[in-house]
């Protein structure tokens, strides 16, 4: 479904963020990418939606060459991007964001279905701008219900639980099992938190650029964090949920 | 009233018909239909062009429209209203003006003395839009001078919106606060081409307890030019707070002047003042949910100005 080809991105006089990276997500998959900081992930999450341009490569998307189409034109072909940080606007409306997400005006009660699904009281928030008195987690949770509404074959999330407290996480993990019940539908989420690496059907590890292991979570860790036993390792622990 | 002038009233005002209750409609500086109701009288000035508004104490959930159009070029009206609001009075005023030049190299002027005498304990929502129309070089002004006395307790919501079509503007507003008066402004301004447009806020917070919330939105496109100027004293206890929010594109200019002076050691005074360019990852945000660069930043202007 989603096919990288020798993808690199390179910054002017920096270093190279990610080095000819390789990758297929298969169709209805739910794959978690976890790695160190400064590893490329969220780099790679932005190259697949196209807000970074590849420096070189190809990605094909269904059988597509989306190399060089914009954000619109791969938001448009059914690709969907998660924030790490959502963005705020002054004036737009909770309502009105889910109606551009989901490319129709909703009534008040269809657009609150969406906000129900993400934990949120919706009569409490639907009218509510996205502005500075929305919390991080509200925000957040505001983010991830617009990339349901937009029910596209590949949701990419950049660190959902950035933000979230501990009761919306594990509502959190609900949401993300409830998407992947779609056998149409792919989830990519860029996550340290061992809950979701969990729940993905596979783990893919990315380390300076470079993708370092890919498989089942038992195979994945060790390698990742040079260690034998990283579920009961608090070392382990404290990097996984850095 | 002609073809041009229906539409204007109708963009300024949202009438499509003669509205229930009192109004005032002027066009091309004469007053073509006016009525009073029960408890809002509406008579002319004797001394020069434009109208007293009389609201009688205690009216409740009243509305008065008093919308003025410049139908054709050449025109240069002048206007004097006074509203003498009575106490514990509750209404909704809701003026406009819009000004069409047609396809003419004349220009044409609206200017708008208004002056709001609020009695005690009285409410105020008052509505203007402002609305420039013509494909000729005529320039269209509207430059509106603004008045408001308010006793104590008493509150005013002013909502001014300008969002296309009028070359010039200065606006000037000054209002004098007592005890728990309250006023509110909210400004909402879009400019265009080589328009300019200036907001002046001159406000003196009197009474104790009286507040005032000046808030600004504006966009400023192609080569126009804003200047936002607030000027709040705080004579006494009392909260001020000014806010001037510009998003700047093409070649817009923006300017926010503040003037907050604390003349008590009770004063509260705040401004706040943002200009900058759409931000990119609102832009990227927008695209990502599938819209195009043109709908984003249609739906973010849209948003920021509603």
């Amino acid at each position: 479904m989603l096919k990288l080809e020798n993808i690199s991105f390179e910054v002017e006089n920096e270093k190279e963020i990610l080095k000819d990276v390789n990758l297929i997500i298969e169709k209805g998959k739910f794959i978690a990418i976890t790695g160190p900081n400064g590893g490329g992930k969220s780099t790679l999450a932005r190259i697949i939606s196209g807000v970074l341009k590849p420096t070189k490569g190809k990605i094909t998307f269904y059988g597509e060459d989306i190399t060089n189409l914009s954000i619109t034109e791969r938001a448009q072909r059914g690709i969907s991007f998660g924030f790490q940080q959502p963005v705020r606007f002054k004036g737009i409306t909770v309502h009105d964001l889910v109606n551009i997400a989901k490319g129709e005006d909703l009534s008040v009660m269809d657009a609150s279905h969406y906000l129900s699904e993400v934990g949120l009281c919706a009569k409490d928030y639907i009218h509510r701008e996205l502005n500075d008195g929305l919390s991080g987690g509200e925000i957040k949770r505001i983010e991830i219900a617009t990339i349901i509404a937009r029910n596209t074959k590949l949701s990419i999330f950049d660190e959902p639980e950035a933000g979230i407290d501990l009761w919306s996480f594990n509502h959190l993990i609900d949401i993300f099992m409830k998407m992947h019940q779609s056998k149409e539908n792919s989830i990519v989420i860029i996550s340290h938190q061992e809950r979701i690496l969990d729940v993905a059907d596979e783990i893919i590890a990315m380390v300076d650029g470079v993708i370092v292991k890919r498989g089942a979570k038992e195979s994945v860790l060790p390698e990742l964090l040079h260690c034998e036993d990283p579920k009961n390792c608090l070392n382990c622990h404290d990097i996984l949920e850095a | 009233m002609n073809d041009i002038a229906k539409k204007l009233l109708k963009e300024v005002s949202g009438l499509d018909e003669m509205p229930k209750g009192a109004y005032n409609i002027r066009e091309n500086s004469k007053s073509v239909a006016r009525q009073s109701s029960e408890n809002i009288e509406i008579v002319s000035k004797e001394d020069k062009s434009g109208i007293d508004i009389i609201v009688k104490p205690n009216t409740k959930s009243e509305n008065v429209f008093i919308p003025a159009l410049v139908s054709c070029s050449g025109v240069h009206d002048l206007v004097y209203n006074d509203f003498f609001i009575g106490e514990n009075a509750d209404i909704t005023i809701i003026a406009g003006c819009g000004v069409s030049t047609g396809d003419s190299c004349d220009g044409s002027e609206h200017n708008g003395i208004h002056r709001f005498f609020l009695g005690k304990n009285s409410k105020v929502r008052y509505v203007e839009k402002h609305i420039g129309e013509g494909t000729g070089t005529g320039k269209r002004v509207i430059d509106p001078v603004t008045e408001v006395i308010q006793e104590e307790g008493s509150y005013m919501e002013m909502e001014t919106t300008q969002i296309k079509g009028v070359d010039s503007t200065r606006r000037f507003t000054t209002a004098k606060l007592k005890d728990g008066a309250k006023l509110v402004i909210k400004e909402k301004l879009m400019t265009h081409g080589e328009q300019f447009a200036e907001s002046k806020f001159e406000v003196d917070m009197d009474g104790e307890d009286s507040s005032v919330n000046l808030i600004s939105r504006s966009v400023a496109r192609d080569y126009s030019r804003q200047t936002f100027i607030s000027k709040i004293n705080g004579n006494t206890r009392c909260m001020g707070h000014s806010e001037c929010d510009a998003i700047i594109m093409d070649h817009g200019v923006v300017s926010a002047i503040p003037e907050i002076t604390a003349n008590s050691l009770d004063a509260t005074l705040i401004h706040e003042a943002a200009i900058g360019k759409i931000a990119g990852d609102q832009m990227i945000k927008l695209m990502t949910l599938g819209l195009t660069e043109g709908e984003a930043e249609a739906k973010i202007i849209d948003g920021f100005l509603n």
